[in-house]
């Protein structure tokens, strides 16, 4: 009997690794080792068949000065920034329409949340044959009652990023309502029926009541949404392709087409290195933030 | 809140704009799709004329939209098995037992939540390549789009945070019965975890269905394609209908569609939650 003790205390002891081993094994596999050969890449040349080359900081000073890689960083910064900012703003104004726990409203924010569960693949197949540039596109048909001409959207440089944000927003918006319905719900109600007391009217009880009350949901969303946004791929990719010359190439496409079509794997895992430090400070920046809340 | 009719009118008004601009597209796509006519490029229809179900025969015999959905079952079905499954495990023991580095492991698990699955493309590519210690090659398989996905922190997070709620003396009951650590998961923990299962599911499932960059990085196979990256060798095609691609397209956008309207309930907690805890 005294010599099952230890054993059974080792088991004891070995059974949350039991439960955690595949997870753990996971995790190894595609996500850590991946990183830290990314990481140990971004200091070498990579050739192939064995034959890397240790250059130091070669790599990160190549992609810190490379011109394209900064424009494509500028306009993910642009691209970030303007769907964070439209698909907050205009779901917090639609979040106080679809309040309510009413059968139609449930109808409304169930149709409404269809983008949010599509694939960005799919979207972007929406969205290229509603951006038609032709005057009898779905877009341009709009565009036209208003009384303006065709545009080009993703054929149009000038134009291609302003679009790819407004399909970006169109799939962001109904998420963020969600959110923010949510949050509208967990308001005390007494509040408002006070603001009302004292007279105040519907813009100073959305500004004194419904915005502090939305506060950390409004802060969840536009940080995360931040910082996700960085990283943006298939929205581009599948859709533009980082074209019309250029005009929409963003971080992760560069970075992509460096890695898999210029095959300058060293660049490429500087690039991304550089990327996920830069997501990681924002990260830690709002981790720290929250604690201190 | 009391209604005044005068009101009525610009909600009505604005219900019909939001369902029109987020829901409009996906209803002129099925519409589109099983119509007869011959439409142009870039142009839907609010209803089919001349339906047919011919679209999506030619869609799904002519351009192998049956091959494409193979694959995307496949991985999604085997992906989110395997993830619910490790994710149940995981948060198991990260929920219920106290043991040395559980605050490392928690640490851990969060780090790849916030590590972009974009950043590690390249070296995830090489990887796959040659599996270090098994030494065996995932590219060009179904596996090497699977087992990326099974390892997720927000599925095991959101089960964890569930499974701490559940009441210790339920657990004790058990373990004075004679329980094993295994019995008390199978029998006690997980039943009580139904609805965090259902959410976990619903999540998982459309997170693998829309994995696009994954199934690129491992097969360049065009008959090991996804329905999403399928996509855009399709419509490569130019002596292709608009509408035919169109139909693919409706079949590429139904199943996390259904399982989101089938699912709801347990798509909305989970999103709640997801949401509030960050």
């Amino acid at each position: 009997m005294t010599s099952r003790r230890p054993f059974a205390q080792l088991m004891t002891r070995l059974t949350p690794w039991f439960f955690l081993a595949p997870a753990l094994l996971a995790f190894t596999w595609f996500k850590f080792i991946p990183m830290a050969k990314g990481l140990v890449m971004s200091f070498h040349k990579v050739g192939f068949g064995g034959s890397d080359t240790f250059v130091g900081w070669h790599n990160f000073e190549r992609a810190l000065t490379d011109a394209a890689l900064r424009d494509a960083a500028g306009r993910t910064l642009l691209y970030v920034f303007f769907t964070v900012l439209l698909s907050a703003s205009i779901a917090l104004l639609l979040a106080q329409a679809l309040q309510g726990t009413a059968r139609h409203m449930r109808f409304i924010r169930t149709a409404m949340f269809l983008p949010a569960v599509t694939s960005a693949a799919v979207a972007a197949e929406i969205w290229r044959i509603l951006y038609a540039p032709t005057p009898d596109g779905v877009v341009n048909s709009l565009l036209g009652l208003l009384g303006m001409g065709p545009q080009g959207f993703w054929a149009d440089p000038s134009q291609a990023l302003a679009a790819l944000v407004g399909m970006h927003v169109w799939k962001h918006v109904p998420y963020d309502t969600v959110i923010f319905v949510a949050g509208l719900a967990g308001i005390n109600s007494e509040l408002y029926d006070a603001a009302a007391v004292d007279g105040a009217n519907a813009w100073q009880r959305f500004t004194a009541v419904t915005l502090p009350g939305l506060a950390p949901a409004i802060t969840v969303i536009c940080t995360l949404g931040f910082i996700r946004g960085f990283r943006v791929f298939t929205e581009v990719y599948a859709t533009t392709g980082g074209g019309p010359a250029g005009s929409t190439e963003v971080v992760m496409t560069q970075i992509y087409k460096q890695g898999f079509q210029e095959l300058d794997y060293g660049f490429a895992a500087a690039a991304s290195t550089l990327l996920f430090l830069f997501t990681a400070a924002l990260t830690a920046v709002y981790l720290a933030w929250r604690r201190k809340r | 809140m009391t209604r005044h009719p005068a009101s009525l009118i610009p909600r009505v008004l604005l219900y019909g704009l939001l369902l029109i601009v987020f829901a409009g597209p996906f209803w002129a796509f099925l519409m589109t799709a099983f119509s007869g006519v011959t439409i142009a490029p870039g142009r839907l229809l609010w209803w089919p004329e001349q339906p047919t179900l011919e679209n999506f025969r030619y869609a799904w015999v002519e351009a192998k939209a049956w091959r494409y959905l193979l694959n995307s079952t496949i991985v999604v079905l085997v992906g989110t098995v395997l993830q619910l499954s490790v994710s149940a495990f995981a948060a198991y023991a990260l929920a219920r037992k106290r043991f040395r580095g559980l605050a490392l492991v928690s640490f851990l698990i969060l780090s790849t939540m916030m590590l972009p699955d974009e950043v590690i493309a390249i070296p995830l590519f090489i990887v796959l390549g040659k599996l270090p210690l098994l030494g065996v090659s995932l590219h060009d398989t179904h596996l090497g789009m699977i087992l990326p996905v099974v390892g997720w922190g927000f599925s095991i997070f959101m089960l964890s945070e569930f499974m701490r709620a559940i009441p210790a003396d339920l657990e004790e009951a058990a373990r004075v019965d004679g329980a094993s650590d295994w019995q008390i998961f199978w029998h006690v923990i997980l039943p009580l975890c139904r609805p965090a299962l259902g959410s976990a599911a619903v999540f998982g499932f459309i997170m693998i269905w829309d994995q696009y960059l994954l199934p690129l990085l491992v097969t360049n196979d065009e008959s090991l394609y996804t329905l999403p990256v399928a996509l855009a060798t399709v419509r490569a095609d130019e002596t292709m209908k608009p509408a035919v691609f169109i139909a693919i397209s409706v079949i590429a956008m139904l199943p996390s569609i259904l399982v989101y309207l089938g699912l709801q309930r347990s798509f909305n907690r989970g999103l709640l939650a997801g949401a509030v805890k960050g």
